[in-house]
């Protein structure tokens, strides 16, 4: 009886699954699937080399305080950075009286209430405060950003494949519509008041180029800025953001596998010493 | 316990004799998981996984129980208690880490453990059981990685919660109001959250408890061995302890070596990066795809495009994929050869060989995106998938001729090319299997 139903439940599915694909394939031999101006044209992200790569990488302090500055100078007027704190500096290497005047400093205020009248107000930021978001909220964003609300980037860099690089490619990827794209999709051109991108997944990005030129920001440690310098900077400062305990991960990785190749040898060993009567046997 | 010869339990300390006789504890131990259990000596690597997968759960009840000390089970809050237990718990970053990756090799270590009892015939008599309550155990564990994934509430989460739920929704008539009660609303939120969270911290005691089941109804005939035939004497067996517990002990070391290399040097390889970003209800990722040991059955679910008659495709979809895994409950009656082990049966191995293949294919097909040909590809395998269990591996049980089997585990363990079975056998040589493996 069991058999007889699991035959004919079977037969059902399996029949109706290759039914299924033979007005599928037919439908796929019609009329295939036409391509698309986003599946021919939008690229993989441009292999670059960070110092943290890799099972042994770690994070280029130089660095990351440079892509701090890119970040403080461009990208924080539009983008929050609301799960890093202004103490969270002092891992890249700013000492805690830098982090307080970097807190003070700040553009934007924190937010919080007049101890007097309760009235909503702004104060200047202290280390312990997470960096304030440059809008009071989702609509004031959008009003402010062609109705684009520009990300959090705390954790852009793992929000996105392959974020270091994403990140990198589509700060150095603006550039013209291609003439190829538009003679084959007439319709893809880019809309008013957005950018085209081929490292945006759908083309075409409301946000506009962000690092347009050499020297756009003064690094204090003399480093040349060029844009491609500067998309680098920022991609690993971001990346620091989204995973600031890499250094952690990677340095207790190596003691623990360290440790568990030596476990593992004795337990092979032990393994085959009780067994080893019975081997011969 | 399941053998005369199986060693007793005889305390020589004073203490653990006075424990012993007021609760035999201790005793309990000894018999299931020490030396009072005889185990067949001739086991391969493959017997490791069952050891592994209750490693892989205390891990999971570990890390995850730290977890909920930190974690915020309010939509309003989730995403960031995760992230602030990444950033501001002391080694937060490794219990989450190691929660999300070590779900996977939970499911890795099941999925081997699975694939061991299939080619070797361990669901068969007299071990019934011991099958029934794994597949029991299985469908906990993907309840509850399931709802595990809601909790960080990222885009994945979300729109993975309604996916799922909306499953129930396929059923006629009753099927929205179950969607609706199951969220505890229209869409997945506060309630729907609150809800997983209980249920992702109950599901693992029962899984626990089920795996007590699931050893105790083991004990009983005593663990399957790769010949498949059945223990003749003490010869065939060494006691569980120390020699498997030792054989165990490697094997742990392996495991965690491997689970460590992902953890520490790429632990977000099996994520989706989608889920780094917190649930919008208003936006719809490009894909929403589970996590990968869900794809074969994604892929099932998927691939049912044709309405049958008044039957949606959707519901053809949520029926296939439930019955994907239902049917293993029927597969000790389905396959009545009365050989157990695939070694011995050459046209089994065959379309074994090709089931792996195929549920290889399904699982990439599930996780590519709902397009061409990959749609056609899963409806092809889907296909296969159900005429393997439910069609071919009756027939074959009725019509193959399996190979001679070896008169014992002991011999089969001196003349090792018996365990080979296949290149050993001469051909026109006698074909019926032995009585002693008719279980």
């Amino acid at each position: 009886m069991v058999r007889i139903g699991a035959f004919l439940v079977g037969l059902f599915f399996a029949g109706w699954l290759v039914v299924s694909f033979l007005m599928g394939a037919v439908a796929y031999v019609s009329e295939p699937p036409q391509p698309t101006a986003e599946h021919e044209f939008h690229k993989a992200p441009r292999h670059v080399n960070f110092s943290f790569d890799g099972p042994v990488g770690s994070y280029d302090r130089a660095q990351l305080q440079r892509g701090f500055q890119v970040f403080k100078e461009v990208c924080s007027a539009c983008h929050s950075l609301k799960f890093v704190a202004f103490r969270d500096l002092q891992a890249i290497g700013y000492n805690e009286a830098e982090v307080k005047a970097i807190a003070k400093q700040w553009a934007i205020k924190a937010p919080d209430v007049d101890p007097k009248t309760g009235e909503m107000a702004g104060r200047d930021p202290v280390p312990s405060d997470y960096f304030p978001k440059p809008f009071a909220n989702n609509v004031a964003a959008a009003a402010a950003n062609n109705n684009a609300i520009p990300p959090d980037l705390s954790l852009m860099t793992k929000a996105r494949h392959h974020g270091s690089a994403y990140v990198y490619s589509l700060l150095t990827g603006y550039q013209k519509q291609p003439a190829d794209l538009l003679k084959h999709f007439p319709d893809a051109k880019t809309p008013q008041g957005l950018h085209y991108n081929p490292y945006f997944p759908n083309l075409n990005l409301a946000m506009a180029p962000p690092l347009t030129a050499e020297g756009q920001v003064t690094y204090g440690d003399g480093t040349k800025s060029t844009v491609d310098q500067m998309a680098q900077d920022v991609s690993a400062f971001l990346t620091w953001t989204a995973e600031p305990k890499l250094e952690n991960r990677h340095r207790a990785g190596w003691a623990t596998i360290f440790f568990l190749l030596i476990a593992t040898v004795l337990a092979y060993l032990s393994y085959q010493n009780i067994w080893a009567e019975k081997k011969k046997a | 316990m399941s053998f005369p010869w199986a060693e007793h339990y005889a305390p020589k300390h004073p203490v653990m004799q006075w424990v012993d006789e007021r609760l035999p504890l201790p005793r309990l131990v000894y018999n299931a998981i020490g030396a009072g259990y005889p185990v067949p000596r001739n086991l391969n690597y493959f017997w490791n996984f069952g050891v592994l997968a209750g490693l892989a759960l205390v891990i999971q009840i570990v890390t995850g129980v730290i977890m909920a000390m930190h974690y915020g089970a309010n939509t309003l809050v989730a995403f960031g208690s995760v992230e602030q237990t990444m950033r501001d718990v002391n080694a937060g970053w490794l219990m989450r880490y190691a929660h999300a990756n070590g779900a996977s090799f939970f499911f890795i270590v099941v999925y081997l453990h699975i694939f061991r009892g299939l080619f070797y015939g361990s669901y068969k008599a007299p071990r019934e059981m011991v099958w029934l309550l794994g597949l029991v155990i299985f469908l906990l564990m993907m309840a509850t990685a399931f709802m595990g994934y809601v909790l960080p509430w990222g885009q994945m989460s979300y729109w993975g919660a309604k996916v799922i739920t909306g499953l129930f929704g396929a059923i006629p008539v009753v099927g929205e109001p179950i969607q609706t009660w199951l969220l505890g609303g229209f869409a997945p939120g506060n309630a729907s959250l609150n809800r997983f969270f209980s249920l992702h911290f109950l599901l693992p005691f029962v899984i626990a408890g089920v795996i007590i089941l699931h050893i105790w109804s083991l004990h009983i005939p005593g663990s399957n061995n790769p010949t498949g035939v059945d223990v003749k004497g003490p010869q065939d067996t060494v006691p569980f302890h120390p020699y498997y517990t030792a054989k165990d002990g490697f094997g742990a070391g392996v495991f965690l070596i491997l689970f460590a290399i992902l953890l520490f040097f790429a632990p977000n390889y099996l994520g989706h990066a989608d889920n780094y970003i917190e649930a919008n209800p208003l936006s719809t990722p490009a894909h929403i795809v589970p996590e990968w040991y869900f794809w074969p059955f994604y892929a099932i679910l998927r691939a049912f495009t044709v309405d049958f008659f008044f039957v949606p495709a959707k519901l053809l979809g949520v029926l296939a994929m439930f019955a994907s895994i239902l049917l293993l409950f029927f597969l000790p009656w389905l396959d009545n050869s009365p050989v157990r082990s695939g070694n011995y049966r050459p046209t089994f191995k065959k379309f074994f060989w090709i089931l792996v293949i195929d549920v290889l294919i399904l699982g990439y097909c599930g996780g590519a995106p709902a397009e061409e040909p990959y749609v056609m590809i899963s409806q092809v395998a889907s296909a296969y998938y159900f005429a393997h269990f439910l069609i071919i591996l009756p027939l074959i049980a009725r019509f193959e001729k399996p190979l001679p089997l070896p008169g014992s585990i002991t011999e089969a363990v001196l003349n090792r090319s018996y365990i080979e079975g296949e290149q050993n056998a001469l051909p026109g040589m006698g074909s019926d299997p032995q009585p002693s493996n008719a279980g």
